[in-house]
């Protein structure tokens, strides 16, 4: 691109320079996070068998990889949700549609919803277990309660607000509502659908460690649990750290799936 | 030449969750073939609202509407592009819809694209697009599925002056190449006059017609050179008082 000018090469420079303070700055306060909290509780300012220290939590994994263990929580963790999170985006979209699709269905059905979705899920950890058993069922049925209604309520708010000018113009030129659907509702909701995948794999997310905290033999949750009842505070702040880890992957990669679209429709 | 269109007694009442509000009160009218109608009328008399009952968008409250078998096109008073196609693949919407997106057809409306001034557009999105093209890309939309009768809702009202003209001149052209019959609404009773065979002058809502004009300029030809004619001033000025809103 050597025809740009003077002026834009300038530009793209300072815009880069500024993305390289961004990273950097980011990397500087984990590490001074990792230091701080490393000599605080080296130097006993804070009690670090209570709130364990660094180097004792790569110790920590380093056991657990020794023992072929690591990756097993850390891949049932992950698995338990992405089952829930293909799961919940599958409900959450048919209903939404179908919601969309029969309006009078959606109004009568709103305050379900709405109650549904904002009661407490751990209040029914007890219910779960005696209803589907204690085994991965019922890791998978607590976090579908906690993701699958916020996944139906925000797509189906999406589609609701479809600018009615798109679905008038369809209509001049005689579209069916299948046409209407596949034209206008889903492509001008493709920013909302992202929206709630990323709402959705927070969710499930917590819904999986939640459901693993109430019944497992294995996961993150279940290393979080186990350590606290042996109080093996270290394995705690192990977990704890994995699983910030894996959020934090799993946001990413939604996101990277937001700009990779939005690049692809020209936006 | 006979009629292809005729709506007698056309009646309109909307009905919404705070009262009624009658649109359209009597409205009778017909259409020859290849005929360009202007409909004028105050803001919010019902004119969008006639263009909708014929498109079948609305359902009439009562009254008759003959259409002897022509297809429809419309024209809707905002461009609805769709942000996330390119300029053609909006173009190809209705021919998608029919299922009639073969090669040919892409090509005819790729052709119409270049004719009107977007040939460097055709695979830009909307949102780079100036008013006056957006609003172009609306109409070649429209027309990309070949209808006999175009229905324009305020097609020009989004421009400035120089390409309302320009344009002006430019659907003129392309109706009667194309054989189109046309109905036309608008607020300028100017761009009414130049381009119109006959006007259409609604009263107040719930409309009625108010009077129907024939256009018969001495030399007709382009909307802009009809501008020119000697009875141009004289028609804008009864228009104009049939307008007055104190009336
Ligand atoms: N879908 C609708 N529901 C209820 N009322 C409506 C609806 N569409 C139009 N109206 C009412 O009917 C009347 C006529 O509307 P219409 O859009 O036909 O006017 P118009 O002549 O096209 O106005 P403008 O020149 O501003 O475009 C208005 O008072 C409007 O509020
Ligand atoms: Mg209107």
């Amino acid at each position: 691109m050597s025809t740009y000018s003077k002026e834009h090469k300038l530009y793209l420079q300072k815009q880069k320079k500024e993305k390289r303070l961004v990273t950097i700055s980011r990397l500087m306060i984990v590490i001074l996070f990792l230091v701080i909290w490393e000599l605080l509780s080296k130097y006993n300012v804070i009690n670090s068998f209570l709130s364990s220290r660094p180097s004792e939590v790569l110790k920590t994994i380093i056991t657990l990889w020794q023992e072929n263990t690591l990756f097993m929580h850390i891949g049932i963790t992950i698995y338990e949700v992405l089952l829930s999170f293909a799961i919940a985006t599958i409900i959450g979209f048919v209903v939404a549609t179908i919601l969309w699709r029969y309006e009078i269905l959606a109004k009568i059905i709103d305050p379900f919803l709405t109650i549904l979705n904002s009661l407490p899920k751990v209040a029914l950890g007890p219910l779960i277990i005696i209803w589907v058993g204690a085994s991965i069922n019922s890791i998978i049925f607590m976090s579908l309660l906690i993701s699958t209604f916020i996944t139906i309520i925000t797509i189906y708010q999406g589609f609701k607000k479809t600018p009615t000018t798109y679905i008038t113009l369809l209509k001049t030129m005689n579209a069916n509502n299948i046409q209407i659907f596949t034209k206008a509702v889903l492509p001008s909701n493709i920013p909302t659908i992202l929206n709630a995948l990323k709402i959705n794999i927070s969710m499930s997310l917590i819904g999986v460690i939640m459901g693993e905290l109430l019944v497992s033999k294995s996961g993150l949750g279940y290393l979080i649990m186990y350590g606290s009842q042996v109080f093996n505070i270290n394995m705690v702040i192990t977990g704890v750290v994995i699983l910030g880890i894996i959020s934090y992957i799993m946001y990413f990669l939604v996101e990277y799936l937001e700009n990779y679209i939005k690049r692809k429709r020209g936006l | 030449m006979n009629n292809i269109l005729e709506v007698k007694n056309l009646k309109k009442t909307f009905h919404t969750k705070d009262g009624e509000i009658q649109a359209l009160e009597n409205v009778s009218f017909e259409l020859k073939d290849q005929e360009f109608v202007s409909i004028i009328g105050p803001s919010g008399c019902g004119k969008s609202t006639i263009l909708s009952i014929l498109a079948n968008l609305e359902p009439k409250s009562s009254g008759t509407i003959n259409i002897k078998d022509k297809k429809i096109g419309y024209m809707l008073q905002q461009d609805s592009l769709f942000e996330w196609k390119t300029v053609l693949e909006n173009c190809m919407l209705g021919l998608e819809l029919e299922k009639k997106a073969t090669k040919e057809n892409k090509e005819k409306v790729i052709k119409l694209l270049e004719t009107y001034g977007l040939k460097d557009f055709i695979n830009e999105y909307p949102n780079h697009l100036s008013g006056g093209m957006r609003q172009r890309v609306a109409l070649i939309r429209t027309l990309a599925t070949t209808p006999d009768i175009l229905l324009l809702d305020e097609a020009l009202s989004a421009l400035d002056y120089q390409s309302r003209l320009a344009i002006s001149d430019d659907i003129y052209k392309i109706m009667k190449k194309e054989k189109k019959t046309v109905i036309m609404v608008t607020h300028d009773i100017a761009e009414a006059i130049s381009m119109s065979d006959r006007i259409i002058v609604l009263s107040k809502r719930p409309a009625i017609v108010k009077k129907i004009y024939d256009i018969n300029l001495s030399n007709k030809s382009t909307p802009i050179e009809n501008r020119k004619c000697k009875e141009f001033s004289i028609l804008y000025d009864k228009i104009w008082r049939d307008l007055d809103v104190h009336i």
